[in-house]
């Protein structure tokens, strides 16, 4: 039971990250699906930023009297994954605003049925 | 240095170029290319001539055999794609996005040769979704509406696997505490016992496979080559996949090393199977594909099979026949997509029934793509024979004589799908005359499409340049060269 609590944080990862696959693979409506893509990033970036903190540690700043602090690259290589990760979104959504423009459906199952009727 | 300076001096012009929007720009853009396309041919000569050379520029990029390797056969296909492109992709785009396209084009490439040089897991990993974001875009310029369910398809799966190769790449770090690939190198032999670590390797695994088009994991990829633009299918085609692979060898020679690979996680076995899977499905599905574009997509998948295959040998013979084949599947797929969007710019459709005949319209481009198909396929003087013949070796090598047979099997399976084209090609007569007649291609276009099938006999018959790089390339990473 210690266990569990003392790494809650990777239960919570563990959690969001197949949460959010499942909203990708299950859900047919394209926005949703963006939305569970998300959430999964975000699961990943909640690893990179737990396992830099440091038991007792504090922010990265120079002040006098602490030696330790929590480890700053993983927040920087998150800063540069949300960008990818925001990148990634608008891209998405603007792929969705124009499948609906061109099928006026974001279902999944909606649109299949138009290209076979071709 | 000037291998590091003409990439970057790339990237900023690349920049710059996606903001100013205009047709002259792209013309530079050519030149730039043609201009790295050198740069590289003499490092990488060099490269050839000292062995396992590498060194540090700056912290994180480091060149060697395979870097330079790979990085001729993507500024070769990205020239030569880009001389094509100037005809080509007006008929394809509306005409306003055409700049956007080249923009595109250069943020694309300068994230494949961005993972394709960087020394740096994360750099890696950021220059991984460089590329793929312009390629999603780039697929999705197409005019075809389906263009944008494949790129929003292929968008979805490949955050997926990119995400996934963070994960991994976050467990690496949280073990070793670096990201740099010399140091992961040196510090991941000591922890690889533990289970983070073999769950960092599932995970980079299967993310990468995903990118690469390894055969379950394949989907995004006959419709995203089949809808996109032709000049962007031949480019994409013949270099994402191909960066992708580059990814996957260096993170389980150079990174994991050899041993762990293929001893501790059995992905020989693994690889093996999905290997001549891919071999198989994806043959098969090709044979029955009405669009040609999406035929040769599924060639591709096949294709992908045949590198995994050489790779799960574990041997030189077999990763150096899949390096091999890295570099001459990228130029006959490039030549055969090329041919394709000669045929799409006059005819205006690449359906099988309606190409019945077109031999003696377009001779030029169908010469062309029959010798590109007998290349697939493996023909002697080809360089598709070359390729075949180290794999065979490979296989012959390690005693596995069912899977050589697989291989010439497929190879067979190839000349079916190929010969169901020249069939309606050459020696069928069109059902009714074609209104208003089809002519030949223009020649800026048949000049690239050209270039490649040379390229394609040439390194058929002078293997030295090609196979010589690739066997020692395959040397130095099973060496563990760090």
């Amino acid at each position: 039971m210690s266990y569990l609590i003392a790494h809650y944080n990777y239960w919570i990862v563990i959690f969001l990250m197949m949460a959010g696959l499942y909203v990708v693979i299950a859900q047919g409506n394209l926005v949703k699906k963006i939305v569970g893509l998300n959430i999964f990033q975000a699961a990943v970036n909640i690893l990179f930023i737990s396992m830099a903190k440091i038991e007792g540690g504090t922010a990265p700043i120079l002040v006098a009297g602490t030696a330790l602090y929590s480890n700053p690259l993983p927040h920087v290589l998150i800063l540069t994954a949300i960008v990818v990760g925001v990148a990634t979104t608008a891209l998405a959504l603007a792929l969705v605003v124009r499948i609906n423009g061109a099928y006026s459906s974001v279902e999944e199952d909606e649109i299949h049925e138009q290209d076979q009727s071709f | 240095m000037p291998l590091l300076a003409a990439p970057l001096c790339l990237l900023v012009y690349e920049r710059r170029l996606a903001w100013g929007i205009s047709l002259g720009l792209s013309l530079a853009a050519l030149a730039i290319a043609a201009l790295l396309l050198q740069r590289t041919l003499a490092e990488g000569v060099i490269s050839y001539e000292l062995g396992g050379w590498s060194a540090h520029w700056g912290i994180e990029y480091r060149v060697d055999v395979v870097n330079a390797f790979v990085m001729l056969v993507v500024t070769t296909i990205a020239s030569v794609v880009l001389l094509y492109a100037r005809q080509s992709v007006p008929g394809e785009l509306y005409l306003g996005r055409i700049p956007l396209f080249y923009a595109m084009y250069m943020l694309c490439l300068g994230g494949l040769l961005g993972v394709t040089i960087t020394g740096d897991v994360f750099n890696l990993f950021v220059f991984m979704e460089i590329s793929a974001l312009s390629s999603y875009t780039l697929i999705a310029l197409s005019q075809e509406r389906r263009a944008l369910t494949a790129a929003y398809q292929y968008l979805i799966m490949g955050t997926i696997g990119a995400t996934f190769l963070l994960i991994g790449i976050g467990l690496m770090y949280i073990m070793t505490g670096t990201l740099n690939m010399r140091d992961l190198a040196a510090a991941l032999p000591a922890v690889t016992g533990t289970r983070t670590i073999q769950t960092a390797f599932a995970f980079i695994v299967v993310g990468v496979s995903i990118k690469v088009a390894l055969v379950p994991l394949h989907l995004w990829l006959p419709n995203a080559y089949a809808y996109a633009p032709s000049a962007v299918t031949a480019f994409i085609a013949s270099t994402a996949t191909k960066v992708a692979f580059y990814v996957l060898l260096r993170f389980l020679f150079t990174l994991f090393g050899a041993g762990f690979a293929f001893g501790n996680m059995l992905l020989g076995g693994i690889f093996l199977a999905l290997g001549l899977l891919a071999v198989f499905t994806g043959s098969t599905a090709a044979i029955f594909q009405e669009n040609v574009k999406r035929m040769l997509a599924y060639s591709s998948v096949a294709q992908i099979g045949f590198m995994i295959l050489g790779v799960s040998f574990a041997t030189t013979t077999g990763v150096g026949a899949a390096l091999l084949h890295l570099f001459n599947h990228a130029i006959m797929k490039a030549a055969l997509f090329l041919a394709l969007g000669c045929v799409y710019y006059r005819l205006g459709t690449v359906n099988i029934t309606d190409m019945r005949g077109l031999g003696r319209d377009m001779p030029w481009t169908m010469t062309a793509f029959v010798i590109g198909g007998l290349s697939l396929v493996g023909m002697p003087l080809t360089v598709g024979f070359i390729s075949k013949w180290y794999l065979v070796l490979g296989a012959l090598e390690q005693g596995w004589w069912p899977v050589a047979a697989a291989v010439l099997l497929a190879s067979l399976l190839t000349l079916v799908y190929i010969w169901r084209v020249v069939d309606v090609v050459w020696l069928k007569v069109p059902a009714t005359q074609r209104q208003p007649r089809v002519t030949e291609a223009p020649p800026g276009m048949l000049l690239p499409l050209w270039v490649l099938i040379f390229a394609n006999l040439y390194f058929g018959t002078h293997t030295t340049l090609s196979a010589g790089v690739a066997m020692q390339a395959a040397d130095w990473l099973l060496g563990g060269g760090g």
